[in-house]
């Protein structure tokens, strides 16, 4: 028996010697080039955020296949890794691209908690660290000064539903219900629209947080306050094709408003006629209606058989952003400090339209107010569902027309906060 | 008899070695990855105790992970503990608090055997992740708890290289303890429960003590990993105490032969490097993790380590059967 045991330890120790040996090899392949730029990407790839993977990474490729990979003489090479979705593996995955493919920058990261784990990783290594669609508040609020090297080509949570709050109210709403996924981006997303709704006169009169990820809304369905006058929903992933279908045959009839993600054209083009009317606000729609946003929208489709989604468009900034970039560098590397300093200088002209960063390097943008209609749209043949817009907020920050001292004093959006003190 | 021991000397001591010394040369990655490897086998060796030598499928040893992890980054976030040299007794608190978890849920896992026994610890190990991901103020819910710096005392363990050599000794360490464990007459008495507990209380064993503080020692030796796996990544989230890593844990023993501690090990170096390692260079790295999955079930029930045993055995079949035939056909032809 024991000498079983020997030569089963020798032979377990072997694999592992070869494994290790093959690491050695892998190395070597990291060498070095003046003009090479390495770039990380990191997006889930499978599990239920995997669609929206798959739209950064195509958002991101698009772009380099247009300038055939060529940053103003700077060749990329793009190393995209998977998350699946679950922040200690976006970790690994980041020290991967750091320690071992050398890259002089990574992006990517979908949840809100991966944001905050991909965070650290970027100050630990003095790596740049590109946020193109995680939106925590606080990686550009209250945590910034710990991150130095992060920068935000996307948004903050709570910056498009600040105007969409005022919007709502505006539009005659007084008392409204609001479910949306338990956790921080939920949390957010749903705090930014109380705080806007409630202090231009508007009351949220009940709050339900449903488990991420989870998609029989039935128990939560059946607590709704029937009395109120629309309901906001924050969705992701796969709850958003979920939510609308069993609301309607729940027979609820409220007018329904949400977070950017709970219609967004990730699942916009696999939803039936339920979304329409659904009210969302983000920084970005496909039905825009500019020469720009028409051609980019034409040119994905044809290319990935899907309208873009905001995290297509997200990453396809981001590509053109560093782009930029490398012109003012002539193509060379210019050092993690001052890619920043020249990054936060440039004012983009984007396909969502106009962006700029403040100096916390989070986007100023114009926000908008989209609603889900059954139209012909950009001269496609079949009528199908388009986030209409209905009203543009111009030049939003993510403080919006609050000061920025005073906000900073408040805690960051929480499941407690801002008290439901309408709650019935 | 003589050829095994030097074969065992061999594995127990120059490979081992030899790994160590090769490891950081292979670039700093791979430094992360079998610092990981020596964490986590800690961890699967824990569930080893149980489920190898005990008979007790745990499906639920990431919640000590958890409680050793989460405390390491309480600790050093809020108290600034455990960031020089009281790291180290952060480490004995991380296995202090683990075993005591361990003998709070042992009470009630210590009530049921087999699949219930594999059902309430999987409860009970959805608690602790339940608390993580719900208890805000304490373990900042989704988000986890972000630890910027790592322990320095003498040397800096943010350097990978000093990092991956003090796991590695903390795996050797718990490795040689375990090993005494299970050779001791307590270790013996754990295999006399695993083959038939009647049997054991009817000499006399108090099974149910036996049972429980096997139980306890395996939550502490979770807790201890847990401290590490706190460093090693900089992050605690709810994901690290969720059912996949204690699933993990079990999955790693059963790949690598239960009842065998380094089987443990190996099964952990085997996939944290197909999973890690093998999937930042081929895309179908998930079908060949599938592939030695399903083949170590089909074929090799022990395990990779009952690999050897499995070839000698056939070999001496086949010689077995060409003995037969050989024999055979000799009676034919003296017949003839």
């Amino acid at each position: 028996m024991a000498q079983q045991r020997g030569r089963g330890m020798l032979k377990g120790m072997a694999v592992l010697a070869a494994l290790v040996v093959a690491g050695a090899f892998g190395l070597g392949r990291a060498g070095a080039s003046a003009e090479e730029l390495r770039i990380g990407l990191i997006a889930p790839l499978t599990g239920p955020l995997a669609q929206t993977g798959m739209d950064m990474v195509n958002g991101f490729q698009m772009y380099l296949d247009e300038v055939n990979s060529d940053l103003a003489g700077a060749k990329v090479k793009l190393i995209v890794e998977d998350e699946q979705g679950k922040p200690p593996v976006a970790v690994q995955k980041a020290e991967k691209l750091v320690l071992q493919d050398k890259v002089h920058l990574f992006l990517g990261g979908v949840l809100a908690s991966t944001g905050y784990a991909l965070a650290p990783v970027s100050t630990r290594h003095k790596t740049i660290y590109i946020v193109p669609i995680a939106a925590a508040d606080d990686l550009t609020q209250r945590q910034k000064e710990q991150y130095p090297y992060l920068i935000r080509t996307g948004w903050t949570s709570s910056q498009p539903t600040h105007p969409f709050g005022e919007w709502a109210c505006q539009k005659g709403y007084k008392r409204i219900v609001a479910i949306g996924a338990d956790y921080a981006f939920g949390h957010e997303v749903i705090g930014g629209f109380q705080r806007s709704f409630e202090e231009c006169g508007g009351k949220v009169v009940q709050k339900l947080w449903v488990p991420l990820f989870s998609i029989d809304f039935g128990p939560f369905l059946s607590q709704i306050k029937g009395d109120v006058d629309a309901v906001f929903t924050m969705m992701v992933a796969n709850m958003t094709l979920q939510f609308p279908k069993q609301y309607k045959a729940a027979g609820l009839k409220m007018p329904l408003l949400g977070g950017g993600t709970s219609a967004d054209e990730f699942s916009l083009p696999f939803m039936g006629d339920e979304a329409i009317g659904y009210t969302t606000a983000l920084q970005y729609s496909a039905a825009l209606d500019t020469p720009k946003n028409i051609a980019f929208v034409k040119k994905y489709r044809k290319l990935y058989g899907k309208v873009p989604s905001y995290y297509s468009e997200s990453d396809y900034t981001t590509a053109q952003w560093i782009h930029e970039v490398m012109k003012k560098t002539g193509g060379k590397w210019p050092g993690a400090e001052k890619f920043i300093e020249i990054f936060r200088s440039i004012k983009l002209d984007s396909v969502r339209g106009p962006v700029e960063l403040d100096d916390q390097l989070n986007p100023v943008q114009n926000i908008y107010i989209r609603t889900v209609e059954k139209k012909q749209n950009f001269g496609y043949p079949d009528k199908e569902l388009w986030n209409t817009i209905v009203k543009t907020y111009e030049h939003v920050g993510q403080y919006w027309k609050y000061d920025k001292a005073e906000f900073l004093k408040q805690p960051v959006y929480s499941r407690d906060f801002p008290p439901c003190k309408y709650c019935e | 008899m003589r050829g095994g021991t030097t074969a065992r000397l061999l594995a127990l001591c120059v490979l081992p070695a030899a790994l160590a010394l090769a490891v950081p040369f292979a670039g700093p990655y791979v430094t992360v990855l079998a610092a990981r490897v020596c964490i986590f086998a800690i961890l699967a060796m824990s569930v080893d105790v149980l489920l190898g030598y005990t008979g007790m499928p745990s499906l639920g040893q990431a919640a000590y992970l958890g409680m050793g992890a989460y405390l390491a980054a309480i600790l050093a976030t809020r108290h600034g503990i455990g960031l020089g040299c009281d790291f180290f007794a952060v480490l004995l608190g991380g296995l202090l608090l683990g075993a005591l978890a361990a003998a709070f849920f042992g009470l009630f896992a210590m009530r049921a055997a087999g699949v219930y026994f594999l059902i309430i610890t999987l409860a009970l190990g959805m608690v602790v992740w339940g608390l993580a991901y719900r208890w805000n103020a304490l373990t900042g819910g989704d988000n986890g708890i972000n630890v910027f710096r790592k322990p320095v005392c003498g040397v800096d363990l943010s350097n990978g290289l000093a990092f991956y050599y003090t796991a590695l000794a903390l795996f050797v360490l718990v490795l040689a303890a375990l090993s005494l464990l299970v050779v001791s007459p307590f270790g013996r008495t754990l295999v006399g429960i695993r083959e038939s507990e009647p049997r054991m209380r009817m000499l006399g064993y108090n099974t149910w003590l036996h049972r429980y503080l096997a139980f306890v020692i395996a939550g502490a030796c979770g807790g201890l990993a847990g401290v590490m796996w706190t460093h090693l990544t900089g992050i605690v989230s709810p994901q690290d105490v969720f059912l996949i890593t204690s699933v993990d844990a079990l999955l790693v023993v059963v790949l690598g032969g239960p009842g065998t501690l380094i089987g443990a090990a190996l099964g952990t170096a085997v996939v944290v490097f197909l999973r890690d390692y093998l999937s930042t260079l081929v895309p179908w790295w998930q079908y060949v993790l599938g592939g030695v999955y399903v083949l170590t079930i089909l074929y090799l029930p022990e395990g990779l380590m009952g690999l050897p045993a499995r070839l000698r055995r056939q070999s001496s079949e086949l010689a077995a059967r060409k003995a037969v035939t050989l024999r055979e056909s000799a009676s034919v032809e003296s017949r003839s």
